[in-house]
């Protein structure tokens, strides 16, 4: 790889208040960059064993080659030992973080330490600003923390704003790192980890060059840019966004709807992406460098409480997983209460759907008797938006025991209080809204992040049937092995029909370097045995992942799930993949 | 309009990058982009010779806006740059003569929309209406023609 691709890497020591700069081209050659070289980061840096809320804990943000030569490469990566899992935290946002970094001149940054009082970081090329962050951190609101610093500081349209609520300052295990308002380091709890840093927020700003080495640069992006804009590659978030797929879900019986006592919501039509669109679509934005604009934003319109014709008008961004987990998971079939539910979670800074999947449970749980309002405080049911307002705010202020255990997600609450069997998370992150067959669980289990991102079951449970359980890993396996890849070039996952193998060879030769589809194949295998190492060192057992029996008893796109066939993948990968790294 | 008319228009009118609807712009910056990889000698990964700049109106809730060179009559930045880098455009703007240019900083400073941005070298980037931009523009928001 040539030396000319951002290869530098800033170190910012928090208890020290110091920081450093060194040109890392080892790893970016290596790895490429994105989780490739944040992998490596954070193994030199991390101890293993540190609390994840503990001083030593260690954030990276990597960015990679394509950031930002070519559009739809603008996502960030971010690593740090999970305070949800107590294990590898990976979590992924787009917004201005990544070209704010690689226009600032990083290829990654690394943040260690815990300063001593609130502060939030600037980060302005080759200087770093250690700023009072005391009078901000008790503002609990996100998106006025976003406005607050925007106001203060420079660099307007060239920078990123990442920063907590309430809810990371509170330590709750899976409230969200938030940029540019409406994107999010969402799940596995990195606003937790820079609460417990007393780090508000980090703003990166810079407007550094570099230039091709090779030729052809301009042809190549054009190309990449007509397949972005005129194929079909990218039209589904062109159009509905993810919202998309709550008709055609539920349709399928893959709807999770009230804890998953069903997979089909009586409603969905009312939620629909088609519906959203109609009636509360507000506007579209992109993130940085991306023609796509599938940020969808709805607009909710309030009257006033006590005065007749005077309106509050709030802008809410919402995607399919908000709608499932605010939405069906919780019985809520309208889109006014829905959206006020996002934007409870987007203003308290937490994660949508594990908040959604904690609070699914505790109704269940509710209903059979198991926790009273005694716990609750406020009566849990189905459908009923207002309390489950109440109780997010609950979530955040843990003013009493079941909150304090509700905050650190639906599996320690469900060890305490019982219910393990309808506590929907695995490998102890709540689940996606894919009750689609098996290749969907199977996927968050032995997904590295424990996500429906990282190999996307949920798709190969609706394109292909009649796979023996060991057919159907080596599936999983293989995509989670190529979106290595893409999340080495931060390339966008919603943008992999543009960056198929035989683009990101030609991508990289105006850049000065040279891979082949093969050797990229490679490379992805061997970031994925990384990943496993580094789970295996910070703890994870094979074992003690848990299947909610409830995913047996609902019925999905596939019909009931078998217990055999679960476990059969399970354990083909286990002696394939696991024990064999 | 025949085109004769066209013509001769033309000739008394250069073309200019104008916004067609401000109100379409999703913040996605790939005119920045565009305008650093032609407005450059080599082509250039990066903003920092962009002449143009997309922000969000104080958080993305209130969308998004561009800013670039409106292409002044008497632009400011002109009378305060004390080395005659920055000239006036046949039909409104600046040309930027790069060789002449001190890196004083004046003409960001002079210009009331603050149209002009601060390169890596500390040099100005401005937009001198080249129109390469209009075609990367994906909603429409911006384009390219003769104005009167």
């Amino acid at each position: 790889m040539s030396g000319k691709l951002r290869s530098k890497v800033l170190k910012i020591d928090l208890s020290k208040y110091k920081y450093e700069v060194e040109d890392r081209k080892d790893l970016f050659e290596e790895w490429i960059g994105g989780v490739g070289v944040a992998v490596q980061l954070l193994k030199e840096e991390l101890d293993f064993d540190e609390d994840p809320l503990g001083e030593n804990n260690v954030i990276v943000f990597a960015t990679g080659p394509f950031t930002p030569a070519y559009p739809l490469a603008s996502k960030t990566v971010a690593l740090f030992k999970s305070p949800l899992t107590g294990n590898l935290g990976e979590s992924h946002a787009g917004g201005r973080t990544a070209s704010s970094i690689a226009n600032a001149g990083y290829g990654a940054i690394l943040i260690k330490g815990r300063s001593r009082k609130p502060i939030y970081v600037v980060v302005d090329e080759d200087k770093v600003h250690f700023k009072d962050g005391r009078v901000i951190w008790r503002v609990k609101s996100s998106i006025v923390t976003g406005r607050i610093i925007a106001e203060r500081e420079e660099g307007r349209g060239i920078r990123t704003v990442m920063r907590i609520g309430e809810a990371g300052i509170k330590l709750v295990r899976y409230a969200c790192l938030t940029t540019e308002t409406y994107r999010h380091f969402g799940r596995l709890g990195l606003g937790a980890v820079f609460g417990s840093k007393n780090l508000k927020a980090l703003v990166v700003m810079g407007r550094k060059k570099y230039t091709p080495s090779g030729e052809g640069y301009r042809e190549i992006y054009d190309m990449i840019y007509k397949k972005a804009v005129e194929s079909d590659a990218m039209r589904k978030y062109h159009l509905l966004g993810t919202a998309e797929n709550i008709l055609p879900l539920n349709e399928l019986n893959a709807l999770p709807t009230r804890n998953l006592q069903s997979a089909r919501f009586e409603k969905a039509e009312e939620i629909s992406g088609e519906a959203f669109a109609e009636y509360s679509l507000g506007r579209r934005i992109a993130c940085n460098h991306c023609p796509t604009a599938c940020i969808h934003i709805a607009v909710l319109r309030e009257p006033y409480e006590k005065e007749k014709y005077f309106y509050k008008t709030i802008m809410i961004s919402y995607d399919y997983e908000l709608i499932y987990s605010l939405g069906s998971m919780l019985g809520i079939g309208d889109r006014s209460w829905i959206l006020k539910l996002i934007h409870k979670v987007e203003t308290l800074g937490l994660d949508a759907m594990s908040t959604g999947v904690c609070l699914a449970w505790a109704t269940e749980a509710f209903e059979r008797g198991m926790i009273s309002e005694r716990e609750t405080i406020v009566k849990l049911e189905f459908g009923n938006a207002e309390n489950y307002l109440k109780a997010i705010d609950y979530i955040v202020d843990q003013p009493n025991e079941f909150y304090s255990k509700l905050a650190e997600g639906v599996e320690v609450a469900a060890l305490h209080y019982g219910g393990v069997d309808f506590a929907l998370s695995f490998g102890k992150n709540e689940m996606a809204g894919y009750h689609t067959g098996p290749a969907t669980y199977v996927g968050y289990l032995i997904g590295l992040r424990h996500s429906h991102l990282d190999n996307a079951g949920y798709s190969l449970d609706q394109k292909m049937k009649g796979l023996t359980p060991e057919e159907m890993v080596e599936r999983l396996v293989n995509e989670e092995k190529w979106r290595q890849i893409l999340s080495s070039l931060v390339v966008c996952f919603f943008a992999r029909g543009v960056y198929t193998p035989d683009i990101v060879v030609k991508a990289f030769k105006p850049l000065g370097v040279e891979y082949s589809e093969n050797e990229l194949y490679e490379i992805g295998g061997r970031i994925y045995r990384e990943k496993i190492k580094l789970k295996r060192k910070m703890g994870f057992e094979f074992d003690e992942l848990r299947i909610p029996k409830r995913v047996y008893e609902t019925k999905s796109t596939r019909g009931l799930l078998e217990e055999d066939y679960i476990v059969r993948a399970l354990n083909y990968y286990r002696e394939r993949y696991w024990d064999n790294v | 309009m025949n085109t004769m008319n066209v013509e001769s228009q033309k000739k008394r009118h250069v073309k200019k990058l104008v916004i067609k609807d401000i109100e379409k712009c999703v913040g996605c910056s790939l005119c920045m982009y565009a305008c650093a990889r032609k407005n450059a000698k080599r082509p250039e990964i990066g903003i920092s010779g962009s002449g143009i700049l997309a922000v969000s109106l104080s958080g993305f809730e209130r969308g998004a806006t561009i800013i670039f060179c409106h292409a002044c009559e008497e632009p400011p930045c002109v009378e305060v740059c004390p080395t005659g880098a920055m000239k006036r455009r046949e039909g409104g703007g600046v040309r930027f003569v790069e060789n002449l240019c001190i890196a004083c900083g004046n003409c960001m400073k002079a210009c009331t929309i603050g149209a002009i941005f601060k390169r890596e070298d500390g040099k100005p980037a401005v937009c001198i209406h080249c129109g390469y931009c209009v075609d990367y523009c994906p909603h429409d928001v911006l384009a390219y023609e003769v104005v009167e």
